[in-house]
């Protein structure tokens, strides 16, 4: 068990400065996910962090003890990867036993650990196989069952799920989410994919060009984000931007589509925006906040009456584009809110929830 | 269907085939028989005219002479000095290179620059070397043999072994990195077992090359170190030729190399990375 703490870590490339100065710190039993666009240096960050990079700058913290100059397998951490990196020519069993074996424990402590695991991860009856002879999932279990024998300080994951197809990719990461339920050890995260990232995190770290964009509980995140990077990279479908123009008046405030058209903002909203009359700024909805209009308004929500473009089924919610502000926008509704393509709907959009974001800095200004 | 039976013009064209490959196996392998029938004949026998085909009896008195003069000494010196110095070379060549492969050593070139120097023609350097070699002693011993034939070696092992260590997913060494092992545990338990087929397979060709050197060991040897293909001019004599010696000593000097191509075969044949990442 061990908290994990980054100051002011950077690096290089040769000429690409992959991680720009990261400071983070994550608790002692915290699941932290690392996430973000490829190329952000959340591989290379985790690698550092494994010791299978130098940083080049900065200081990294293991447990109280800063690990700048000791080799990964003085970290005591348990690293599971992409790949699996299972060894083909040895069994489940010899495989999960590996690092066990390398660090010299003792037979009788091996075998119980393995079957430990083993029970854990569903692959008791796998252990004489070889890696070739299982399937993607199974091969993953393996990998993840050969990092918790271990009993490390540290869990960390490189996209762990990222080769496995879709349904099995939900599976494993319950399974991961539960694992770090039963042994509670800190654990880093990286993936590209925001539903990961949401789903497992305890703390999601959103970086960019190798700097923390943003950092916080899932919802957190999701709700405030502070830029229009971290609004548009989490949430599914993406947040909808559309280009307006602010117009105030006193304590009221409302945004004009370029295309004509307008929406005024809750009172809340535009509480900030006074001395902002004129300002270009993005308009971002989320699919979510679009409904069928039926019944009187709530506080905040308006009305929108809109043509329905494309419609995207998919069993729970229906997807649907329409025009909003001169750009196509998506729109989740209810499976049965709109059936044909040119059908005219009334929707409502909870403008409470509305992101307001200056297009020049990408920060979000309400 | 037709089962078992084929259109007799498919029929036609696999006989023709067969044929073709058969003539050209039978011209191939003459020669070959011919050395293991000669050696087994007497004197009478392999000068009889014309050819017998196959000998009268089989007989061993062509083996036995090379025993009792001790000829087969010089088998004996060419395994040694053949196995040895391929056995450095394969040692020192996959380590340097998996440092060419993993630490990127002496940037692009360097394996380049270091497999160029394989194709020097043998010629131009053997009396350079000759000069060296009188001058520090070592002509005529294991030690002067073992060393060049490593350093003829080294090149090609490096070259191949470079290609058969890239191959390794690096995850692999890294996870074990993580998991507790050094660089050289790492080495000896993981990329040892995935290079092994093509471990065996060079080693075969070092060997071989070894074996068959016979400009480096003429020149190299006088009396005391004398290896097979050396022995064996020793039999071509300005009068006449031995050729019971000459058969029977080939088939001995064949063998070893009978016994190196079904072991390469045996590890050519496996996979064995398969599985080893996302398959």
């Amino acid at each position: 068990m061990a908290d994990v703490k980054l100051s002011g870590v950077h690096k290089y490339y040769g000429n690409v400065h992959a991680v720009r100065g990261i400071d983070l710190t994550i608790a002692d039993g915290e699941f932290a996910v690392l996430v973000g666009p490829s190329g952000c240096g959340k591989s290379t960050l985790l690698r550092t962090i494994a010791g299978l990079e130098d940083p080049d700058g900065g200081a990294i913290t293991i447990g109280g003890a800063v690990v700048n100059d000791l080799r990964p397998r003085e970290r005591n951490i348990a690293m599971v990867f992409q790949n699996y990196a299972l060894y083909p020519y040895l069994t489940v069993s010899e495989n999960i036993a590996f690092g066990l074996r390398a660090r010299k424990t003792p037979e009788i402590e091996i075998r119980k650990r393995v079957s430990e695991a083993a029970e854990m991860l569903g692959i008791g009856n796998f252990l004489q196989r070889y890696p070739r002879q299982l399937s993607g999932g199974q091969r993953q279990r393996v990998a993840i069952g050969r990092a918790i024998v271990r009993k490390a300080d540290l869990f960390l994951f490189d996209e762990p799920l990222s080769n496995l197809d879709a349904q099995l990719r939900d599976e494993m990461r319950t399974e991961i989410k539960r694992l770090h339920h039963e042994i509670t050890t800190t654990m880093i995260y990286v993936t590209h994919d925001q539903v990961e990232a949401m789903t497992l995190a305890d703390r999601i770290v959103l970086l960019r060009d190798g700097k923390i964009e943003q950092q916080g509980a899932p919802l957190e995140l999701f709700e405030q984000p502070r830029t229009g990077f971290v609004a548009g990279f989490l949430g599914s479908p993406s947040i909808n931007l559309i280009p307006a123009t602010l117009k105030t008046n006193g304590p009221e405030a409302a945004v004009v589509f370029q295309s004509g058209g307008e929406l005024t903002l809750p009172s809340a909203k535009a509480r900030p925006l006074a001395s902002m009359d004129g300002r270009d700024i993005l308009v971002g909805i989320r699919p979510q906040h679009f409904s069928r209009a039926g019944g009187p308004l709530r506080d905040g929500v308006v009305s929108y009456s809109a043509t329905a473009d494309l419609i995207q089924p998919t069993g729970t919610r229906t997807f649907t584009t329409i025009r909003i502000g001169g750009v196509d926008a998506v729109a989740e509704l209810q499976a049965h809110d709109v059936s044909s393509h040119g059908e005219r709907i009334d929707l409502a959009i909870d403008l409470n929830r509305v992101v307001l974001i200056d297009p020049a800095s990408g920060l979000v200004i309400a | 269907m037709r089962i078992g039976r084929l259109p007799a013009r498919k029929a036609r064209i696999l006989a023709v085939r067969y044929l073709g490959a058969g003539i050209v196996t039978l011209l191939f392998l003459f020669p070959v028989y011919w050395l293991f029938m000669i050696s087994f004949k007497t004197p009478d026998e392999i000068y009889h005219v014309p050819p017998l085909w196959i000998p009268g009896q089989i007989q061993f008195s062509n083996y036995y002479v090379l025993f009792r003069d001790g000829d087969v000494l010089a088998i004996l010196n060419s395994v040694i000095v053949a196995g040895v110095s391929s056995g450095v070379a394969i040692v020192l060549g996959t380590l340097c290179a998996y440092s060419l492969a993993r630490f990127g050593t002496g940037g692009e070139n360097l394996a380049m620059w270091i497999i160029s120097q394989r194709m020097i023609p043998p010629i131009a350097v053997v009396f350079p070397i000759f000069l060296i070699y009188v001058y520090f002693g070592l002509v005529d011993g294991y030690f002067g043999l073992i060393l060049l034939y490593t350093a003829f070696n080294l090149p090609y092992v490096i070259w191949m072994m470079r290609g058969y260590i890239v191959d390794v997913p690096l995850e692999l060494e890294e996870s074990a990195l993580v998991d507790g092992l050094n660089r050289w545990e790492v080495i000896w338990k993981v990329v040892f077992p995935m290079v092994r087929p093509g471990l065996m397979a060079t080693s075969v060709f070092t060997f071989v090359f070894a074996w068959n050197d016979f400009l480096f060991a003429l020149v190299l040897t006088r009396t005391e170190v004398i290896t097979f293909p050396v022995m064996l001019t020793h039999y071509f004599g300005g009068q006449s030729n031995f050729w019971a010696k000459i058969a029977a000593m080939s088939v001995l000097g064949t063998l070893p190399i009978f016994v190196a191509v079904s072991v390469m075969q045996r590890y050519l044949v496996r996979g064995v990375s398969l599985g080893a990442v996302k398959g």
